[in-house]
């Protein structure tokens, strides 16, 4: 296998883009993802995208054509390929994109993320997110995501003791640091009192444990280490990449707060890196709700199960704390077009240890971490990412 | 949910009819047609529930989704059934009553309607144990 690295990076705002469709959100992260490389699209061999619903979204399925045309590459008529994995197909797009470049079949391929969600009324937007659970035996008998995310907090809190407080501090820290990222959604900090006054949505969740409905893309183009001074300076080693499956349904896993994809996936990550969690500065992680950043904080080894709580509380997760967690703001407050989130996680990383993350930068970043959930954990991209 | 796909699995909506490996024991509810501890050499035959389970965890939904039949917050569970597999349910009950080891049993109910004049969807909700 091929060592592989990230050479351009590129990423729209995100946020509620009434004025833009899904075609311009794409094109807009490509363009600067070549620009970033200095690259002219003829040098691009192939192209991976994640996007889980576009179906429903925006009624437009071949995603992976659609996005070759609009963006220049299908006169050349390169392979294009869409990959779903609900909330977690930015993540896999990242990692056939980087297995495609290691496996030798391609030079040059970009992986890209794109979900426009606003075209539909908020109703539909939330139903088409159901699909990514079990729609038969959840779905159908009236269980929403932040429904099912709410189960996990439940059965957390009686099992930890976690208080409501604690939990709120991951919303607080995630809106601190996406007021220091000029692509998030929300660019405002909250407090406290925030989160405990906010709408219930799902007992215990209130509406600022909440990621939003965001539209947005982002885009990363990978190419064999050995080349990839031909186009950056900086060029960003993919350490590991690692991915995982459990149950669809949240009822049939073996304990229902801790996800053994997200167990899995970072263990096998952390051994094809040589590494352990003590090597990572940063780490983006899949903060669809409080609670989730809460369970992939110790699934991933950074704490003990059931301490992510005063963990957090104790600002060990925010900047200058021993674990930076989500610098980008993470789902909450950067925002979350679902299939993009795992590209932004690149992004962000990326972005990190270049050295180019203005406010929100982690002194010294060398070693960086994504974690990409689809569903309520039945699927994990974990990818470990350093500097050369 | 078309007319089709709610029929074709009215026995295991309506009268919790999950299925038994024969092989090893394991009961599934919701139903598979596929042993995953046995694989191959697993023999799948259905199996009524006898209705009875313990709260696993909960929430209480206030916003519910479209066309769901509930007025207003509804108790949402996991639970466990007596037989061993872990299903997702309503739970009618004061959601300031609901706990997390609370005793229920199965009731026959309306889930949900397709739109305003849309097919009524029937199927299994729980209730606490006197
Ligand atoms: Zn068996």
């Amino acid at each position: 296998m091929r060592d592989v690295a990230v050479i351009g990076v590129g990423c729209t705002k995100f946020g509620e883009h009434w004025d833009r469709s899904f075609r311009d959100l794409f094109v807009e992260a490509g363009a600067l993802a070549l620009e970033d490389a200095k690259l002219s699209g003829e040098k691009i061999d192939a192209m991976y995208v994640g996007n889980m619903s576009a179906g429903r979204f925006i009624e437009q399925e071949h995603i992976g054509a659609l996005i070759a045309d609009y963006s220049g590459m299908a006169t050349r008529h390169i392979p294009a390929t869409r990959v779903e994995a609900a909330c977690a197909s930015g993540g896999l797009a990242f990692r056939q994109a980087v297995i495609a470049v290691a496996s030798g079949m391609e030079d040059i391929v970009v992986a890209a993320g794109v979900e426009k969600m606003t075209d539909v009324e908020p109703g539909a937007s939330t139903d088409a997110l159901t699909g990514a659970a079990d729609r038969e035996w959840e779905g159908f008998v009236g269980a929403t995501f932040p429904g099912l995310y709410a189960m996990i907090a439940t059965d957390y809190m009686h099992k930890y003791h976690m208080t409501r407080e604690q939990l709120a501090q991951v919303a607080v820290k995630n809106h601190f640091n996406g007021a220091r990222n000029p692509i998030a959604q929300f660019p405002n900090e909250i407090t406290l009192e925030t989160v405990m006054k906010s709408t219930m949505v799902a007992e215990p969740l209130r509406l600022f444990d909440c990621s939003p409905i965001t539209d947005g893309a982002a885009a990363v183009i990978v190419a064999p280490l050995e080349r990839a001074r031909e186009f950056t300076d900086t060029p960003i080693k993919v350490l590991a990449t690692a991915q995982a499956s459990d149950s669809i349904a949240l009822h049939d896993r073996r304990d229902i707060s801790t996800m053994d994809a997200s167990v899995a996936a970072g263990q096998r990550a952390f051994k094809m890196a040589k590494l352990t969690h003590k090597d990572i500065n940063m780490v983006e992680v899949h903060d669809c709700f409080s609670i989730a950043e809460i369970c992939a904080i110790e699934d991933l080894g950074f704490c003990k199960k059931g301490t992510a709580g005063k963990f957090t509380a104790d600002g060990e997760t925010a900047l200058g704390g021993k674990i930076p967690v989500n610098t980008s703001g993470g789902l909450k407050a950067c925002g979350h077009p679902v299939g993009a989130t795992g590209i932004k996680q690149v992004y962000e990383i990326v972005q990190q240890l270049r050295g180019d993350a203005g406010r929100r930068q982690v002194e010294n970043a060398k070693i960086g971490m994504t974690h990409n959930v689809g569903g309520t954990g039945a699927t994990v991209a974990v990818h470990i990412l350093g500097r050369v | 949910m078309t007319v089709a796909r709610f029929w074709r699995k009215i026995p295991q909506r309506y009268n919790l009819v999950g299925t038994k490996c024969t092989t090893c024991g394991r009961h599934f509810f919701p139903p598979r047609t596929f042993c995953p501890d046995c694989r191959r050499n697993g023999k799948i035959v259905d199996h009524k529930f006898a209705g009875f389970g313990t709260v696993v965890t909960y929430t209480v939904i206030q916003t519910e989704p479209d066309n769901f039949s509930s007025p207003g917050p509804y108790v949402l569970a996991i639970i466990k059934l007596d037989e061993g597999p872990q299903m997702t349910t309503q739970i009618i009950c004061d959601p300031k009553e609901t706990k997390i080891g609370m005793r229920v049993k199965s009731i026959f109910r309306k889930i949900a309607t397709d739109g305003e004049s849309g097919i009524i969807h029937y199927g299994t909700k729980f209730v606490p144990v006197e």
